[in-house]
């Protein structure tokens, strides 16, 4: 026969038990965490590094660039290598070519493509589905298997080694991106709020000014950033087509900083790649959220 | 009223309303006509010249005489019959293969930890992946060519610090497999955080539910992975890999400048600077035509599958 005493005894422990049990998982789980954000850490340190080790050797003094042990942050942070990058031959004009190329392609592509992404997006037409086919058939060319078509059609023009053979080029390559960017924007605003612009008496042109113009904006910001930065960073292209050291383009200027011989001047070199980078990684920063899906549209509901 | 008046004003009572059904018509039509003039003259007449080419001897006296030879397919039997255009051939198979798995895999394993992490673990990586994905392709050979340097590359300093082995002085460029093995390093780096942030997105969209009730009949994580994660994700890997494939398949300027242009040759070509070194830089542009064309009709095949995807899903509204 067992006690009253037992009895409590017994019904404490039963309670403790499940208790020290949680306590137990929630000790593992809080372990199992840890473990989890020191693997997360360390793959962030390795990803990150080579943007790290560019800016970092970007600052340093030559001396302890090529010392041994390397040092991980100069002790004496120094701006002249970006003085150097910025006095070589040719810096002011290639910037003033990339900006003058990336402005160009931008206001054309813009203007051209979002009219046609209006069509895809708001209108049912017979070849629509062609017209679509044909946008990401382009999208998907390789570049590379594109430079001599491109090559000899503007050498024939007299438009190699010319600014404008480039914006075409350009314009060509990132219409189809635009066009589908554009496309996703515009069917992501919903279609009554245009519906209720017309009920009360806007004519479709001016429901698409006062609503549909400034509810998609956001997008077109978004679309031309992205082509603001892959016009900037396109390199096979201008390389072929613009042959003059003072007609080149900054990525082209880059690829050519340590000439053949690579004796190279690793400072000049990391504070140069760390300019040409600065402008493109302010932008994506700006915009990345809202570009990412297009090329997974309908796979990813973001 | 005459006849003839009657029939003046009732047909130009009519005749606006069918010039206004006519033109709204031909509105989606008006809106696309600039791409399409734009694509047909910047692209349709260099494709165009593109078969015209890859029958013709067509070097630089005849792109300064602006004509060509024709000489039937012997550009084409010439590719063909070349060890190099096969060997090439092979070897961006077997890079696209390794790239593409690398790539889905490595870049998968890190959304799945961006799920476990804490927070502010979370937000640190995400920004790291984006700011990795931001580097223009130019800038990031640069930073490999320096950190692979085998005088003072700091990857030989710290393998040699984690006891990996001797690495002072090692020259990662000094055999075809090493050189395409940094060219690999690099392009995975690139390309892993568009595949995570995806994946990750994709993530969201699991049910938790589902994976809550797998786990308490006793489903390990793989067994969760298997039956209940992959099947919701599958559509999302399809289109990342078929991407991938067609990215890494066509890939220039990674392989073109880490190598070095001047160390670029038949020992280590993919198809992207094969076509260009061959064509463009040799000035053959009838055989680079030629080449430039099976390129671009094995891009075109690989695409099918993706193209598809998009116009199915494009239907969807």
């Amino acid at each position: 026969m067992t006690s009253a005493v037992d009895v409590a005894q017994r019904r404490a422990v039963a309670e403790v038990a499940p208790r020290a049990a949680t306590i137990r998982r929630e000790r593992r789980r809080r372990a199992k965490r840890v473990a989890w954000n020191v693997v997360g850490l360390t793959v962030f340190v390795v990803l990150v590094f080579p943007v790290f080790w560019m800016i970092s050797t970007s600052f340093k003094p030559d001396t302890e660039i090529s010392s041994f042990p390397p040092t991980w942050l100069s002790g004496e942070p120094t701006l002249e290598h970006f003085r150097d990058a910025i006095a070589r031959p040719y810096f002011w004009e290639v910037v003033k070519n990339s900006l003058i190329v990336v402005g160009a392609v931008v206001a054309l592509s813009m203007v051209v493509a979002f009219l046609a992404a209006v069509a895809l997006a708001k209108y049912r037409f017979t070849g629509n589905k062609l017209f679509v086919v044909l946008v990401i058939g382009i999208l998907m060319l390789p570049q590379a298997g594109l430079v001599i078509p491109l090559y000899v059609v503007l050498a024939r023009y007299g438009l190699t080694n010319e600014l404008m053979g480039l914006v075409l080029t350009h314009l060509v390559i990132l219409l189809p991106f635009a066009v589908w960017t554009l496309r996703g924007f515009i069917l992501g605003i919903p279609k009554e709020l245009e519906e209720a612009a017309m009920v009360d008496g806007s004519s479709r042109l001016g429901a698409f000014t006062r609503i549909l113009l400034p509810l998609v904006a956001p997008g077109l910001v978004a679309t031309s950033v992205f082509v603001f930065i892959t016009s900037w960073n396109e390199y096979i292209f201008a390389n072929v087509i613009l042959t003059d050291q003072a007609n080149q383009t900054l990525t082209v200027w880059l690829s050519y900083f340590y000439g053949t011989s690579r004796a190279t001047d690793w400072g000049g070199l990391m504070a140069a790649s760390t300019l040409t980078a600065i402008p493109v990684v302010i932008f994506f920063l700006l915009v990345q959220r809202k570009i990412a899906f297009g090329l997974t549209a309908g796979a990813v509901k973001a | 009223m005459t006849v003839a008046a009657e029939a003046t004003a009732h047909r130009s009572r009519r005749r606006p309303r069918r010039f206004r059904r006519a033109l709204q018509a031909s509105v989606p039509y008006l809106l696309i006509l600039p791409v399409i003039v734009v694509i047909t003259a910047i692209l349709g007449y260099p494709l165009y010249k593109l078969v015209a080419l890859s029958f013709q001897q067509y070097g630089l006296p005849e792109l300064i005489q602006r004509k060509g030879e024709w000489i039937g397919f012997d550009n084409y039997v010439s590719v063909l019959r070349d060890d190099v255009f096969w060997d090439t051939l092979l070897r961006t198979v077997v890079f696209t293969a390794a790239n593409v798995v690398l790539t889905i895999v490595l870049g998968t394993l890190i959304a799945f930890l961006l799920v476990r992490v804490s927070g502010w673990v979370r937000v640190l990586l995400t920004a790291g992946l984006v700011l990795v994905w931001s580097m223009p392709a130019v800038v990031a050979v640069q930073v490999w060519y320096w950190m692979t340097n085998f005088q003072n590359g700091i990857l030989n300093h710290v393998l040699t610090q984690l006891h990996i082995g001797d690495y002072g002085q090692h020259d990662w460029y000094a055999t075809t497999f090493s050189k395409l093995a940094m060219v690999t390093l690099l392009i995975v780096w690139g390309a892993i955080p568009f595949v995570t942030i995806t994946v990750y997105a994709g993530l969201a969209q699991v049910p938790r539910e589902l994976i809550e009730a797998a786990e308490i009949d006793g489903a390990g994580p793989l067994r969760v992975f298997r039956d209940v994660t992959f099947p919701v994700l599958k559509p999302i890997f399809l289109i990342l890999t078929s991407l991938s494939i067609i990215w890494d398949f066509g890939v220039f300027t990674q392989p073109y400048l880490l190598i070095g242009s001047s160390h670029v040759d038949a020992s280590n070509y993919l198809m992207g600077v094969y076509v260009f070194i061959e064509g463009y830089a040799h000035s053959d542009f009838g055989r680079g035509a030629a080449i430039s064309l099976l390129m671009l009709l094995m891009v075109a095949v690989m695409s099918v599958f993706y193209v598809r995807r998009m116009v199915k899903m494009g239907d969807v509204r």
